[in-house]
């Protein structure tokens, strides 16, 4: 009774929902119409269907269900909570509701879904269906989903369906193992073989799939398919189908370069059909194969050549895309074949088409060499000026990786090279300060020869306050300032140098690059007192009863013999002089270095214009420390620690030596008293610290660095976090960005600086100091000075457009036909200056890592069907050994297969000696075997007597290969990888 | 392989999304998105090729193709022919021509299901399993009929039960 009335309640019910339930259409109409808008709609109509899916009725519900994949596919909303009902659908017997049901499925589930485990019997009942249309939709759910265990317990029923004469279902079938592999690599074991046979079918549609299985395969381990060689050969020969012969295109061009005998064989075939083919897609599919995978054969490279030039010239800009990329594919064997569609390249250049632009500009670049790097720089950067940000970008990205690449490997004049450098800076839409930053410091290091000009180019970029409002510029600032410091014994002019680091509108900068700007002050000050001090002492040492230091002394009769004068100059009120003249290659040569750290050469173009002057006039002096003490006074309030710590140290040190040099140079001339000494000692004392040279740091230094006994390095630091818990970390350190090597050591150094600070003014000063700011912030510098003021300075420069671009790409034209075209060694003007080079950990080193085969189990059960070998634990057992061997020397492709190959065959064979087929295969892999024993050498083996070996060993089993194939082909012994009879 | 195959109109709303690599739901609307915004920066009368590393991961490519309010795209990686794919959006474009006479957005955002037959005719599991626009016409019809045929032997038993059961 009870049941009856809920039954006749609940189909009355499902009627009134099926009558007024609201239909797909329904859905999207409503969706259409946004009445109430469409979250609010879609929320509802959620609801709707979380009420609806309940339902008994499978039509509502399927409804219900085609509504919500409806709203996953296209307003992505989570359905992951109807999984369950999903499954029901699936398991109805309507071919409609079942259909919903899959195609639900396979929308919402992952390997991960629960209710997997109970879509196996059904799927299993699908396949085995005679409507071919109910097992395509099991193949295409299986296809989207396939658990280990789902591929393990069908796998009976995709082997049944590869040989199935319905095609549509077939070709699923065939689709669907590629899945099934990778879930389940035993079902390789059983499927395989008639996989292969499908090869064989004279049904397009099924060979196009099967191809394309091998295809996908064979992408993941080519080694493996090796054996089935011949097979594709024939389909290269006989296929019509295009869509064929491109996936068997892209096997071969995967499979020829572990076997030199195959590519021998397959180019031929491949350059005829290059020749014959009217279509684009195959014919750029066979260029792309030869210069990608037969370079070596010089025919085949000239006739895909001359297609790509057909590619080049073609209006569709498709197809010059394409015809790019080929040609970039082989720039790096083939430069000729760039060289001779140079004019077209170059041309591409300025397109409106941003791909073809990009691809061109890296063509530019592959023919970039040391005598036309200047010229090829000049007109990109000129090109820079007029192209669009993101393009420009581009430009300079790729001449500053071009340039540096191999330490600077490319560039024989760096005095024009950092030139270049500054003139990148400025260009308005330039956004790669980090490198050009990083570029600055490295070349300084690294080329002493350069400085000079380096430090020209920085005083430059420094001088400019307009450069100050560009925030990205602020990155190669601090670069400039950190050369004017480190460098300012080459400067004409210090005090200009001073005033540059000084200025106002360096309030602008990140407090980061602040810091370094005062830091840079500070080497200047300790430099120009220095210089003045060591002047004065010329200047009294002609008096013989003076009183000089040793140390005084030494310097000065180094100086004598060194024979340079002490320059001086009239007073600096003139350092930003409108005359001054930066190209002027002049600059000073104090050489005041006592230490011998610095051997400045004296061979360069210095005409020491200001020898007869004096620079360092007690006046200049004394108006250089009231103008530090002026601009940097306000700065000892900053919240900045790196800011306040290098703040102080110069106001300190000027504290310390102020009324000394104020008191004892007023007797300017007359006889040094001892107490005034204790100041020049001082200041030389500074002076030497900072002379101290930088180098270029190897990468591995660190590891270098024994570790001291009694150091734990991997304690437990968590009771640190409590303790420092308030202590701020600095934002970014000083040129710790990308220079590693660098980075370590001044990151390190500042770092301890902070620390040291930081802990002092933290906890009751800090707390001050922003109460006293709140009640006198007029008298604080702004704290967030970028924000503020950053943005209403105009652009650093206004791009120059003198030229069109017209002109530049006939220029570029001329240049690459004046300096490509005979590519010889240029003779330069110019010896290329020394470049310091450390150990391998400077080089860059560029390693082509092929990626790993993640599923050995697949190929490993791939090479033990095709091989035939029996062990079944072959490949379980090596798996390990292979993963290990592949990370450790992942160098070659070639290498690896083979030591896998042989580990994975050695494994199998070694347990039965006694096996007299196995005793032939030793017998017959003499060459391979050795490097089986030891694997570690197979590739200088392979390289040394491989070829030779290999030959001879395949001809000679080649017979017995055939034989076996004859009789029978499954049962064939364990064999290592004979490369079938048709290649030889 | 194929990654994925999307339709969306010029203004960036989804009109067909399958994705071969299954990812998951919130990741797939950012990846349309971030396709949309690759594709409508981009001019006419360029090429229709994308490189797609950024977005989809390394060894990935777009090819597109600009029909009336219609950005049809394909995602794949470099087992596939660039030109192959271009020719294959043609042959979608073609079918969903045929199918619905004169194709329009209308056609793709009131057909949900129809078209998702049609696509699992030409693409299976990321491969490309029929090229001819023609076969997948026939293989289309053919699943129709079987679902109308199924519908209309529902409507009889169900409201036969519905009546038992009172």
């Amino acid at each position: 009774m009870a049941g009856g009335v809920f039954s006749s309640y609940y189909s009355s019910s499902s009627i009134m929902e099926t009558l007024f339930q609201r239909t797909l259409e329904d859905l999207i109409k409503g969706l259409r119409l946004q009445l109430i808008g469409e979250s609010a709609f879609v929320s509802k109509a959620i609801d709707e269907i979380r009420r609806e899916v309940k339902s008994t009725d499978p039509h509502t519900k399927s409804t219900a269900l085609q509504k919500l994949s409806y709203l996953a596919s296209l307003h992505f909303h989570d359905m992951s909570w109807a999984a369950f009902h999903v499954v029901e659908v699936m398991s109805s017997s309507r071919f409609s509701h079942k259909r919903i049901g899959y195609h639900a499925a396979s929308l919402s589930f992952h390997d991960d879904t629960p209710v997997l485990l109970l879509i196996t019997n059904q799927l299993r009942k699908d396949l085995a269906s005679t409507n071919e249309f109910e097992v395509s939709l099991a193949l295409e759910c299986l296809s989207r989903i396939s658990t280990p265990d789902l591929a393990r317990d069908l796998t009976p029923e995709i082997f049944t369906l590869l040989s199935t004469t319905k095609i549509l279902v077939r070709k699923k079938a065939i689709s669907v193992v590629l899945r099934v592999f990778a879930k389940y690599p035993d079902a390789v074991r059983v499927c395989f073989k008639r996989l292969v046979e499908n090869l064989d079918s004279s049904d397009p549609q099924i060979l196009a799939a099967v191809v394309g299985v091998f295809c996908e395969l064979a992408s993941q381990d080519p080694g493996s398919y090796l054996p089935l060689a011949p097979e594709f050969y024939r389909i290269l020969i006989d296929s019509k189908n295009n869509w064929v012969l491109i996936k068997v295109l892209k096997i071969f061009a995967k499979l020829a370069p572990l076997e030199p005998r195959l590519a021998k064989r397959v180019v031929e075939p491949i350059c005829d059909h290059l020749r014959r083919t009217g279509a684009k897609s195959l014919m750029f599919e066979c260029i792309r194969t030869v210069v990608s995978s037969f370079s070596e054969y010089e025919s085949a490279v000239k006739l895909a050549v001359v297609k790509i030039r057909e590619l080049l010239v073609d209006d569709d800009p498709n197809l010059k895309y394409l015809g790019l990329q080929a040609l970039s594919v082989i720039a790096p064997k083939h430069l000729w074949a760039v060289l001779e569609n140079k004019e077209v390249v170059i041309k591409w250049l300025s397109d409106e088409d941003p791909n073809i632009k990009l691809e061109s500009l890296r063509l530019v670049m592959a023919m970039v060499s040391e005598s036309n790097v200047v010229e090829i720089s000049r007109v990109l950067v000129n090109f820079s000026l007029k192209s669009d940000p993101g393009f420009c970008n581009e430009i300079l990205g790729s001449i500053l990786f071009t340039c540096s690449r191999n330490v600077y490997e490319m560039i024989i004049d760096f005095d024009w090279y950092v030139s270049l450098l500054g003139e990148m800076s400025r260009i308005p839409h330039c956004q790669k300060g980090d490198e050009i930053e990083n570029q600055l410091i490295d070349i300084g290091l690294r080329v002493k020869d350069v400085r000079p000009e380096l430090l020209r180019v920085a005083r430059d970029l420094l001088i400019d306050p307009a450069l100050l409002g560009n925030p990205f510029l602020h990155r190669i600032l601090a670069a400039a300032a950190w050369v004017s410091g480190e460098y300012v014994e080459f400067s004409r002019n210090p005090f200009e140098l001073m005033e540059a680091l000084l200025q106002p509108r360096t309030s602008l900068l990140p407090l980061s690059v602040r810091a370094v700007y005062i830091h840079s002050a500070f080497k200047v000050l300790i430099f120009c007192l220095h210089s003045y001090i060591l002047q004065s002492e010329s200047i009294t040492s002609s008096f013989p009863d003076n009183l000089v230091l040793g140390v005084s002394e030494l310097v000065l009769k180094r100086n004598m013999l060194e024979g340079s004068d002490l320059t001086t100059c009239e007073a600096p009120s003139a350092h930003l002089s409108e005359g001054f003249n930066p190209r002027n290659q002049s600059y000073e040569d104090l050489s005041i270095e006592n230490g011998g750290d610095r051997t400045i050469n004296h061979g360069q173009t210095s005409t020491r214009a200001f020898s007869e002057k004096n620079i360092f006039t007690y006046e200049s002096i004394i108006n250089l420390i009231n103008q530090v003490e002026l601009a940097l006074g306000p700065l000892t309030g900053s919240h900045d620690a790196e800011v306040l710590e290098r703040t102080r140290h110069i106001l300190c040190f000027i504290g310390l030596i102020k009324g000394e040099i104020t008191e004892c140079l007023v007797q300017k001339g007359k006889t040094l008293e001892s107490e005034e000494m204790k100041a020049s000692k001082i200041i030389k004392l500074m002076s030497d610290a900072f002379s101290e040279e930088l180098g270029p740091v190897s990468v591995s230094a660190q590891q270098r660095v024994p570790i001291p006994e009694g150091l734990v390095l991997k304690e437990n630091l968590d009771d640190l976090e409590t303790i420092c818990a308030d202590i701020q970390v600095p934002p970014s350190n000083l040129f710790s960005l990308g220079s590693p090597y660098y980075g370590e050591e001044v990151g390190v150094s500042s770092f301890g600086l902070q620390n040291k600070e930081e802990s002092e003014p933290s906890n009751e000063a800090t707390s001050l100091l922003t109460e006293h700011r709140k009640l006198h912030g007029l008298y604080y510098l702004a704290l967030e000075k970028n924000e503020i003021v950053g943005n209403d300075y105009p652009p650093a420069n206004e791009p120059k457009l003198q030229d069109s671009p017209k002109n530049d790409t006939e220029d570029l034209v001329k240049l690459t036909v004046q300096s490509l075209a005979t590519n010889k060694k240029p003779n330069h003007a110019k010896t290329r200056p020394v470049v310091v080079k450390l150990d391998e950990g400077d080089l860059v080193t560029i390693t082509a890592k092929r990626p790993e085969t993640k599923d050995d189990l697949v190929s490993g059960a791939v090479r033990e069907v095709l091989l035939g070998s029996d062990t079944r634990t072959a490949t379980s057992q090596s798996n390990p050994s292979d993963k290990s061997s592949s990370k450790r020397k992942g160098k070659e492709k070639l290498n690896v297969d083979h030591s896998e190959l042989k580990e994975n065959l050695g494994v199998s064979e070694t347990p039965k000696q006694e096996n007299p087929s196995s005793r032939k295969n030793k017998h017959r892999t003499n060459g391979k075997e050795r490097g089986h024993k030891s694997p570690g050498k197979i590739g200088e083996e392979r390289e040394e007597n491989g070829q030779k070996g290999k030959q001879k060993s395949s001809h000679r089993h080649a017979r017995h290969k055939a034989r076996h194939r004859a009789d029978a082909p499954l049962n064939v012994v364990s064999q290592t990888p004979v490369i079938p009879d048709f290649l030889l | 392989m194929i990654r994925a195959v999307m339709v969306m109109n010029t203004q960036g709303k989804p009109r067909l999304a399958k994705f071969y690599d299954s990812q998951p739901i919130d990741k797939q609307q950012e990846l349309i998105r971030s396709v949309f915004g690759v594709l409508c920066s981009r001019a006419e009368n360029v090429s229709n090729f994308v490189e797609a590393d950024s977005i989809f991961g390394p060894d990935s490519r777009i090819v597109y193709k600009h029909y009336a309010t219609l950005y049809f795209v394909l995602v794949f990686d470099s087992s596939e022919n660039e030109l192959a794919m271009l020719d294959l959006i043609q042959v979608l474009v073609e079918t969903l021509d045929k199918c619905f006479k004169n194709v329009c957005e209308l056609d793709l955002v009131f057909n949900y299901s129809k078209i998702h037959t049609i696509l699992d005719e030409i693409f299976f599991g990321g491969q490309v399993l029929e090229t001819s626009s023609a076969e997948v016409m026939k293989a289309v019809e053919e699943i129709s009929k079987l679902e109308t045929a199924s519908n209309s032997i529902t409507l009889v038993p169900k409201s036969v039960s519905g009546w038992r059961g009172r």
